[in-house]
C-alpha cells in the first residue's frame, strides 16, 4: 500500500550538506503492523515526516495505493487518510482537547465516541475533554492526547512516533491493546516508531534503521532475542569483576 | 427607530438581539435613542456634559445594565462621559459596546469616557465590545477611557475585545483597587490592513492584598500596528500579574512595554510579554489533521483570541 523508491533526504547546514537519510527502499503492505526501531537519530521521525509530508525527499518517491504523492501537500496526504502522531506533539492556546478531536475526527463525533477516543488512550475523559491542549498539561498527557487525536481519525496508514515516550506502565498497557484493536477494527495499517518490548511484540515486521539507512527488515522475534542477549551481556560486564566481556556496549 | 443595521451592530457589540433585557440605555448617532431603568437601576442624564449617570442601589444581585453607542452616520465626532456608581454588595453585569456603521467617507469618532464607582465588596462585570463596519473610505475611530475606583472586598472583571473594523484606537484604562479588591482584565485585539491601536493599562494597587491580573491577547496582520503599556503598581501587600501575548504576522509591528512598579517590599509583580509568529508546528499538525494551510491559520488564531 506504501511504497518508498529510493528516498534520499538532505538538508542544509552551517557545515555543509548533511544527509539524513539514504536510499531508503520500503515496501509497506496493507492491513500490517510495523515497528521501526533504531539508535537516537538514525532517521526514523525522518522518515515518519516524508510520508507525511512533513519533509519534501530531496530524491526518491513515495507511492501510496497506486498514486505518486511524492508531490502531495500535508493537506493532501491527510485526506488520503495517512495520519502521523508527533514525538513531540505542539501545544496549541485556546484550543480544547475536545476542539482538537473534533477537527481531527472525519465524521462529526458525538459526546460518546469523543470520551471513547480518549479512554482508548487512558484519559478520563471528563477530566479533559475541556481542558486546553496547551502547556498546562503534563508531558505525557499532551501525548496521550496527540495520540487520541490520530487515533479519532480513522486512517488506512497511522504512524505513531514514540508513542510510549512520557507514558505510564499502566496507561501504556491499555495503549497497547489499543492499537492492537485499531488494525483489527478498523484495518489500519500501523508504523509504529518504538524502542518498546510491548509494541515491539505487536509487530508483523521490524524495521532497524541506522544511520539514515535501513539496515534490516525482520521479524520481531529476531530483535526481541537481540535485545534480551544484549541485556545480558551487559549485566554480565557490568558484573563481570575480571573484566571479562568490558568491551560489550550497553546503549539500550 | 433601530434599522436594520442598528440591530446588526447591537447584536455584534452587546449580543442582544432586538432591545435588552433589564436596564438599557442605547445612544445613537450622538443621542440618546432609548432607555429603560429598572426599581434598582436607575440611569439619569447628565446635565453639564453628554452622557449619563447609571446608578445601582446597594444589594442589587443578578442584573445588567447595557449601553451601546451606535454610530451610523457618517462625518460624526462623538464624545460622552457615562459615570456608573455601584452600591455595596452588588453582583452585576454591565454591558458597554460600541459600533460604528460608516458608509461614506468622513472619519466617524466615538470617545467613550467611562469612570467606574464600585461600592464594597460588590462585584462587577464589565464587558466592552467595539466593532466597526461599513464600506466606505471615512476612517472609524474609537478612543474609550475607562477608570474604575474599586472599594474594599470589590471585584471587577473587565473584558475588552475589538476585532477588526476600528482603523483607529487609543485605550487608556487605570483602575484602582483599595483593600481586599481584586481585577482581572481580558483584553483581545485583532488589528488588519492598515489599523491601528494602542492599549494603555494602569493597575494601582493602593489597599493591603488587594491583587490584579491583565490577560492580554492580541493578532496583529497586515500592515497594522500595536503598542501595549501595562503598568502595575503595587503601593502595599499585593499580587499583580500580567501577561501579554501577541501573534505578529505579515508586516505588522507590535510593540510591548511592560511596567512593574513596586512601593511595598510585600508587593508581587510577574510580568510576561511574549511576541511571535505562529509556531510551524501548529499549522504542521492542523494540516496533517486535513486542514488546509489557511484553514489551520484561522484555527490557531480563533482559539487564540476565544
Ligand atoms: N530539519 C533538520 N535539520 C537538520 N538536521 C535534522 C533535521 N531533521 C533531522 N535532522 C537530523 O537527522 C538525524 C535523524 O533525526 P531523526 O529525528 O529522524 O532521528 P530519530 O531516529 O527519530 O531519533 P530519536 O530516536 O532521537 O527520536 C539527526 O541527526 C537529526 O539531528
Ligand atoms: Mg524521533
Amino acid at each position: 500500500m506504501l511504497e518508498l523508491k529510493n528516498i534520499n533526504f538532505d538538508v542544509e547546514t552551517e557545515g555543509g550538506n548533511v544527509s539524513i537519510l539514504k536510499n531508503i527502499n520500503l515496501n509497506l503492505d496493507e492491513n500490517k503492523i510495523y515497528v521501526i526501531t533504531g539508535p537516537n537519530g538514525s532517521g526514523k521521525s525522518s522518515l515518519a515526516k516524508i510520508i507525511m509530508g512533513i519533509y519534501k525527499p530531496t530524491s526518491g518517491n513515495i507511492i501510496f495505493n497506486g498514486e505518486d504523492i511524492t508531490n502531495y501537500s500535508i493537506t493532501e496526504r491527510a485526506k488520503l487518510d495517512i495520519g502521523y502522531a508527533f514525538q513531540q506533539p505542539p501545544t496549541f492556546k485556546g484550543i480544547k482537547v475536545k476542539d482538537l478531536i473534533k477537527i481531527a475526527s472525519k465524521k462529526e463525533k458525538n459526546l460518546s465516541e469523543t470520551c471513547e477516543v480518549l479512554m482508548d488512550v487512558g484519559l478520563c475523559a471528563q477530566d479533559y475533554m475541556n481542558r486546553e491542549v496547551d502547556k498546562s498539561l503534563s508531558g505525557g498527557e499532551l501525548k496521550r492526547i496527540e495520540i487520541a487525536s490520530v487515533i479519532a481519525r480513522e486512517l488506512k496508514l497511522a504512524i505513531f512516533d514514540e508513542p510510549e515516550a512520557g507514558i505510564d506502565l499502566w496507561s501504556f498497557q491499555r495503549l497497547a491493546e489499543t492499537f492492537k484493536a485499531m488494525h483489527e477494527k478498523k484495518d489500519t495499517t500501523l508504523v509504529i516508531i518504538s524502542h518498546q518490548e510491548r509494541i515491539l511484540n505487536l509487530a508483523d515486521k521490524v524495521i532497524l534503521m541506522q544511520s539514515g539507512e535501513v539496515k534490516e527488515i525482520t521479524d520481531k522475534d529476531k530483535v526481541l532475542s537481540e535485545i534480551s542477549r544484549a541485556d545480558d551481556a551487559c549485566k554480565c560486564s557490568a558484573s563481570c569483576e575480571k573484566g571479562a566481556g568490558k568491551n560489550v556496549k550497553c546503549d539500550r | 427607530m433601530l434599522n436594520a443595521i442598528d440591530k446588526k451592530i447591537l447584536e455584534t457589540v452587546a449580543d442582544i438581539h432586538d432591545v435588552p433585557q433589564g436596564a438599557y440605555n442605547i445612544r445613537k448617532n450622538g443621542k440618546g435613542e432609548s432607555r429603560k431603568t429598572t426599581k434598582n437601576i436607575d440611569i439619569v442624564t447628565k446635565t453639564d456634559k453628554p452622557g449619563i449617570d447609571v446608578i445601582i442601589k446597594s444589594n442589587t444581585k443578578n442584573e445588567s445594565v447595557h449601553v451601546p453607542v451606535i454610530l451610523s452616520a457618517t462625518g460624526l465626532t462623538d464624545v460622552v462621559y457615562n459615570s456608573f456608581f455601584v452600591g455595596e454588595n452588588c453582583d452585576v453585569v454591565i454591558v458597554a459596546g460600541c459600533g460604528i456603521h460608516n458608509s461614506g467617507c468622513a472619519k466617524t469618532q466615538h470617545d467613550g469616557i467611562h469612570d467606574f464607582h464600585v461600592g464594597k465588596n460588590s462585584h462587577v462585570k464589565y464587558i466592552e465590545k467595539h466593532y466597526g463596519e461599513g464600506e466606505g473610505t471615512g476612517g472609524k475611530v474609537l478612543n474609550p477611557k475607562t477608570t474604575f475606583e474599586v472599594e474594599d472586598g470589590g471585584f471587577v472583571e473587565l473584558e475588552m475585545v475589538q476585532i477588526k473594523g476600528v482603523d483607529n484606537t487609543i485605550r487608556d484604562t487605570e483602575v484602582t483597587l483599595h483593600k481586599n479588591a481584586r481585577v482581572i482584565v481580558t483584553e483581545k485585539l485583532l488589528t488588519y490592513l492598515n489599523q491601528e491601536a494602542e492599549s494603555n493599562i494602569t493597575v494601582d494597587m493602593e489597599g493591603e492584598n488587594s491583587s490584579a491580573q491583565i490577560i492580554s491577547r492580541s493578532v496583529a496582520q497586515g500592515n497594522s500596528s500595536q503598542k501595549y503599556h501595562f503598568n502595575m503598581v503595587g503601593n502595599n501587600k499585593c499580587k499583580g500579574h500580567t501577561q501579554c501575548d501577541a501573534i505578529i504576522m505579515d508586516n505588522a509591528k507590535v510593540v510591548s512595554i511592560p511596567e512593574i512598579s513596586a512601593f511595598n517590599s510585600d508587593a508581587q509583580l510577574i510580568h510576561e510579554a511574549a511576541i511571535g509568529k505562529i509556531a510551524s508546528e501548529q499549522i504542521i499538525k492542523l494540516m496533517s489533521l486535513g486542514l488546509t494551510e489557511k484553514e489551520a491559520e484561522e484555527t490557531i488564531l480563533e482559539g487564540f483570541l476565544k
